[in-house]
């Protein structure tokens, strides 16, 4: 069986390195420019995000479910991750077996979401002790060309954003959990948006590319990730070995993150506001025809 | 004719013996289906196959590959073709090769070569010559340039002698290129720029009709002959 990681021949590991000396990319793309970004929401409903990085494709789904919490933090609230890499993206993955990569991906979602505190565990409190949210986020990637780390982040925050959870009255030690249709669910609080931007390098650390793509990555000398939000806070850092970066390059690299991270928040928002828009038209028609009813 | 895996065709009225190619399969007396697509028939009426798009490719007899050498051994090389299971090649396989004078492939070599076993229990053969003539024909190791993933109807549409896209970039620049059917494309031309604009174009034309090549090949003139 063909298992782990493609291989990749000589001749597209030099032509890769000979087109970027000469300031190419394999794709025709500039070192700093986004592949095409499409960002479906709604499509499954409530929660569900598909989000498209050129041909990378990755769903995110949320869920939420009434739970007993930690003793030890009374208050709070649960937000758990859930990443399954289908054999469908890349043969290189394969099913119920976590390549190095996954694992990476996975604990980079983790802290670009949950311990950057982008989901206020706070507000999902119910009952303190005794009911609280848990907010599950699965993620599916179903097609490999690529920087899958910043597709999924992207998916899972406007997943987060366009997720409504069910009103619910509290009448002491009860909990009343109310129909969408009885009344309107309620968004999470979301204190940022933390936007994942990959670097891969090359030549020892003298070229720097953004977003790079199935055979960049196969090719590179190293990555650097770089979590920030719009505010320009620096959610998380990560270089975990490769070829050594000098201070300047890292703090170019985060100046065009954030850069970065601007314009794509900005898409996401976008995309987000055209779903609201469509909801509170339905909401309209719905009243209208409430009204006529009555 | 569209066909679903399942269906059941009838076997062609044919005098020569009927070959059965890619998608069908033989179960008892019946040919049934095993793939999605459209059941195709050639002239001569004694060869039929099912043509249609997918991602993964999966070993034919016949069919010219292009492989990535992965590993080396005394008898031959272990070569990746895009399949479910790694390919060999014998290092006898190529033109003029002896047990004293074998090729000598370097791991991650780039090789063009002809599927020559693919039975559906044992892992597939490669060769790099005709065996009819013993020659080369164009197979073995391909140097330089750079190789490109595609849909293996992409590859189909490349070899296609009607194709107008190759016709009308050939006209413009002129270049080089190596189509396997297991989706790997091998291009070369001048600079990389050019050959970066090539791939392009060639990705972005399997979406095209035949009819607008013309004006599709137009918009990628003046990158293909710009000089830096």
């Amino acid at each position: 069986m063909n298992t782990g990681e493609q291989p990749v021949s000589t001749s597209e590991r030099n032509f890769v390195t000979a087109a970027l000396r000469e300031g190419l990319r394999v794709d025709g793309r500039g070192a700093y420019e986004f592949r095409d970004l499409a960002i479906n929401l709604g499509d499954g409903g409530y929660g569900s995000a598909e989000v498209l990085l050129g041909k990378t494709r990755v769903l995110a789904n949320v869920a939420a479910e009434v739970v007993r919490p930690n003793a030890a933090n009374a208050t709070e609230g649960f937000v758990h991750f859930n990443t399954s890499f289908s054999p469908m993206a890349s043969p290189a993955f394969e099913q119920g077996r976590l390549t190095d990569e996954e694992v990476l991906i996975s604990r980079m979602l983790e802290k670009a979401l949950r311990r950057s505190r982008a989901i206020d565990t706070e507000g999902l409190c119910i009952i303190a002790g005794e009911k609280v949210w848990s907010i599950r986020i699965d993620i599916h990637v179903l097609d490999h060309e690529g920087n899958i780390l910043d597709c999924a982040c992207i998916a899972a925050i406007a997943a987060l954003l366009h997720f409504r959870r069910p009103d619910i009255t509290v009448e002491g030690d009860n909990v009343i959990i109310h129909d969408m249709d009885e009344r309107n669910p309620i968004p999470l609080s979301i204190h940022h948006i933390p936007i994942c931007i990959t670097f891969g390098f090359f030549d020892n650390g003298d070229r720097v590319l953004v977003d790079p793509t199935h055979l960049e990555e196969q090719v590179q000398d190293g990555n650097f990730i770089v979590v920030v939000n719009t505010h320009r806070e620096l959610c998380t850092m990560s270089k975990a070995g490769g070829a050594s970066l000098d201070v300047a390059r890292i703090i170019q690299c985060t100046e065009v993150a954030a850069a970065k991270a601007a314009e794509v928040t900005e898409l996401v928002r976008t995309a987000l506001s055209k779903v609201i828009i469509r909801i509170s038209i339905y909401c309209q028609h719905i009243n209208q025809f409430i009204t006529k009813v009555q | 004719m569209v066909v679903l895996p399942g269906d059941i065709v009838p076997i062609p009225e044919s005098e020569q013996t009927v070959r059965v190619g890619p998608g069908l399969r033989q179960d008892v007396a019946n040919i049934v289906v095993a793939k999605a697509g459209i059941l195709k028939q050639s002239v001569t009426g004694d060869r039929v196959w099912v043509e249609g798009n997918q991602r993964r490719y999966v070993p034919q007899l016949n069919e010219s590959v292009i492989g990535i050498v992965t590993a080396k051994h005394v008898e031959g090389f272990r070569v990746d073709i895009g399949g479910a299971h790694p390919a060999t090649l014998g290092a006898l396989a190529f033109e003029g090769a002896t047990k004293r004078n074998k090729p000598n492939l370097e791991i991650g070599a780039l090789v063009f070569a002809r599927v020559c076993l693919a039975n559906k229990d044992m892992d597939p053969e490669l060769d790099c010559v005709n065996p009819s003539n013993g020659k080369a024909d164009g197979f073995g190791e391909v140097k330089g340039g750079f190789m490109f993933k595609c849909s293996l109807g992409l590859c189909r549409s490349l070899l296609d002698p009607k194709n107008p896209f190759l016709q009308h970039l050939g006209a413009i620049c002129p270049f080089e290129m190596a189509v396997g059917m297991n989706g790997r494309v091998w291009v070369d031309a001048g600079t990389p720029k050019q050959i970066i604009v090539l791939v392009k174009a060639l990705l972005g034309s399997e979406a095209v009709p035949y009819s607008k090549a013309r004006t599709y090949v137009k918009e990628f003139k003046s990158d293909l002959t710009s000089v830096e």
